[in-house]
């Protein structure tokens, strides 16, 4: 019998299970796939690392520091802040038509930016700079408010509001067309206000060390370990059945699986709405080079671009993809310590995709639209960054199909549902969600989840 | 375990919680959050390690007493006096 019983071994699972293992709980993880990390994984490929979801740590701060989701998630770890080894980026850039807005780690870069591009915004700007930090997180009273409806109050440009959107939408938004102002808050301050960071091994480096935490507890992690049923008595969670036959039972069940995902493994439970799972996916396509993005010219660390005054957050209606948006990352561009940098140049270039469409396509047709889309991103995306094609020596991708096989999140959607479980409760007493359908997204932000939902449901 | 000896157990409760803060200052009858950089999330780690170390139980609508050091060690004198040093 196990105290906890906790569902996928990602960041919010693993986070989770370090709690209640650090306080004596038996615990157990349970994950289906054959590594850990779920949305921010990594393999390796023709002898090459590649990073899954990763593009930056958000919510940097600096060693010491004692305030914000990082200090937090360090300290309710007992992590030492050099663990997760956080080098900061080299500066980032929102990139429209003919308007560049350059931010960093120091928010009054983006500030003075704005001013300088915006000089009749920038009292609107500081005021929903203020609107932000005073969003009480915790409390989550209006997270649901409009996002397009508050920044209506401050920016009177419409050009800005979608140029801030359009990072903020990008790194959280499991809403089309418009945003939780909840989240909205989490993203602007875990972006503009604390920043970018990464560690010089990637997440591998960050998911290895919550593992070794999470096992030197005594902690469980069971891989290839799916879990098909959860057994209910009487609005009580019982027990889990493995994909194998497998019953374990717990006293309670923590879920990263995704809130509908869970309640179809409830045997209590007969219909599913499927409209409700999250939508938005994405493709990536990564470019290995010859040389240092840097030698290229590509010195920034994240570009967000929109081909258009217009900012369109919506699956592909008619197309596999979407590739007039898109965000262009080099894990090369980061201010590495000692002067290491990494050993191949890496340009990965994310853009907006429909699991339905890629789902539908059969092998060969599937093979062909990955070629197809990789051109077809990168010749989008080096309108913004300078042309590196010809430097390219390897390439790989991944689809919405790709991720739903490895995460078995419905619709291979990235940020969950977009109505969240703040609390993290279900209809079964000892059920709770964590992970992105909790409500926290990103690396730092699923740790949070599984931090506050072992602390406010397992522990007290 | 007497008042002194839970005095030096929270105070190495609050060095492993927030390893960052320096404890030498730390006034006794000012309330834990006027001093350090402590949330709801770390008192709850008060409240969990003193169960961990000590088997101490501090029901949750009692965690208000464990305010500054001064109420804290108030509040743990009789619960903690028969825990051995």
């Amino acid at each position: 019998m196990y105290d906890t019983i906790i569902i996928g071994a990602g960041m919010s699972g693993l986070a989770a299970g370090i709690r209640l293992a650090y306080y004596d709980q038996k615990v157990c993880i349970l994950e289906r796939h054959t590594t850990i990390g779920g949305l921010n994984s990594f393999y390796r490929q023709a002898g090459r690392d590649y990073d899954v979801g990763l593009h930056a740590v958000t919510n940097w701060t600096e060693r010491g520091a004692r305030h914000g989701p990082l200090s937090r998630v360090l300290r309710q770890l007992r992590f030492r802040w050099e663990e997760f080894a956080l080098a900061p980026q080299c500066g980032s850039r929102i990139s429209f038509p003919g308007v560049d807005l350059r931010f960093s780690n120091d928010i009054q870069l983006l500030r003075d930016e704005i001013a300088g591009r915006f000089p009749d915004q920038i009292d609107g700007f500081r005021r929903l700079e203020s609107i932000v930090v005073d969003y009480d997180q915790l409390d989550g009273s209006s997270f649901d408010q409009s996002t397009r409806e508050v920044l209506a109050t401050c920016i009177t440009d419409p050009l800005l509001t979608e140029m801030l959107l359009c990072p903020t939408m990008w790194y959280g938004n499991a809403r089309e067309h418009d945003m939780d102002f909840g989240q909205f808050s989490i993203m602007f301050r875990s972006i503009f206000v604390e920043g970018f960071g990464r560690p010089f091994r990637g997440v591998r480096l960050i998911l290895k060390n919550l593992v070794k935490r999470y096992r030197s507890l005594g902690g469980e992690l069971k891989l290839r370990r799916g879990v098909r049923k959860i057994h209910v008595d009487d609005g009580h969670a019982v027990a889990v059945e493995l994909d194998n036959g497998e019953v374990l039972v717990g006293k309670r069940i923590v879920s990263s699986a995704g809130h509908i995902e869970t309640l179809r493994m409830c045997e209590d439970v007969s219909e599913i709405d499927p409209r409700r799972a999250g939508q938005l996916s994405f493709i990536e396509s990564s470019s290995v080079l010859d040389r240092q993005p840097a030698e290229l010219g590509i010195n920034e660390t994240i570009v967000f671009y929109n081909d258009s005054d217009t900012f369109r957050w919506e699956v592909p209606a008619h197309e596999l993809c979407d590739v007039r948006t898109g965000v262009i990352c080099s894990p090369n561009n980061y201010q590495y310590t000692d002067g290491r940098h990494l050993e191949d140049g890496f340009v990965r270039i994310t853009s907006i995709a429909s699991h339905d469409r890629w789902s539908a396509l059969d092998e060969p047709r599937y093979l062909a639209a990955k070629a197809r889309w990789y051109d077809r991103a990168v010749e989008s995306a080096v309108r913004f960054v300078p042309d590196f094609r010809a430097h390219v020596i390897a390439t790989d991708m991944f689809t919405p199909t790709t991720i739903r096989r490895f995460t078995w999140h419905d619709n291979g959607a990235v940020y969950g549902a977009p109505d969240k479980r703040l609390d993290g409760t279900t209809h079964l007493d000892n059920l709770f969600l964590c992970g992105n359908d909790q409500g926290f997204v990103g690396i730092i932000g699923a740790m949070i989840s599984g931090i506050t939902i072992a602390n406010q449901h397992c522990l007290k | 375990m007497a008042p002194e000896e839970i005095r030096s157990a929270v105070l190495d409760i609050l060095s492993n919680i927030a390893p960052d803060e320096d404890l030498s200052g730390l006034t006794d009858d000012e309330p834990f959050r006027a001093q350090l950089e402590l949330d709801s999330m770390d008192f709850l780690d008060i409240v969990m390690e003193l169960r961990k170390r000590y088997r101490v139980q501090i029901p949750e609508e009692e965690y208000g007493r464990l305010e500054s050091m001064k109420s804290t060690v108030e509040y743990l004198t009789p619960k903690m006096e028969d825990v051995p040093v």
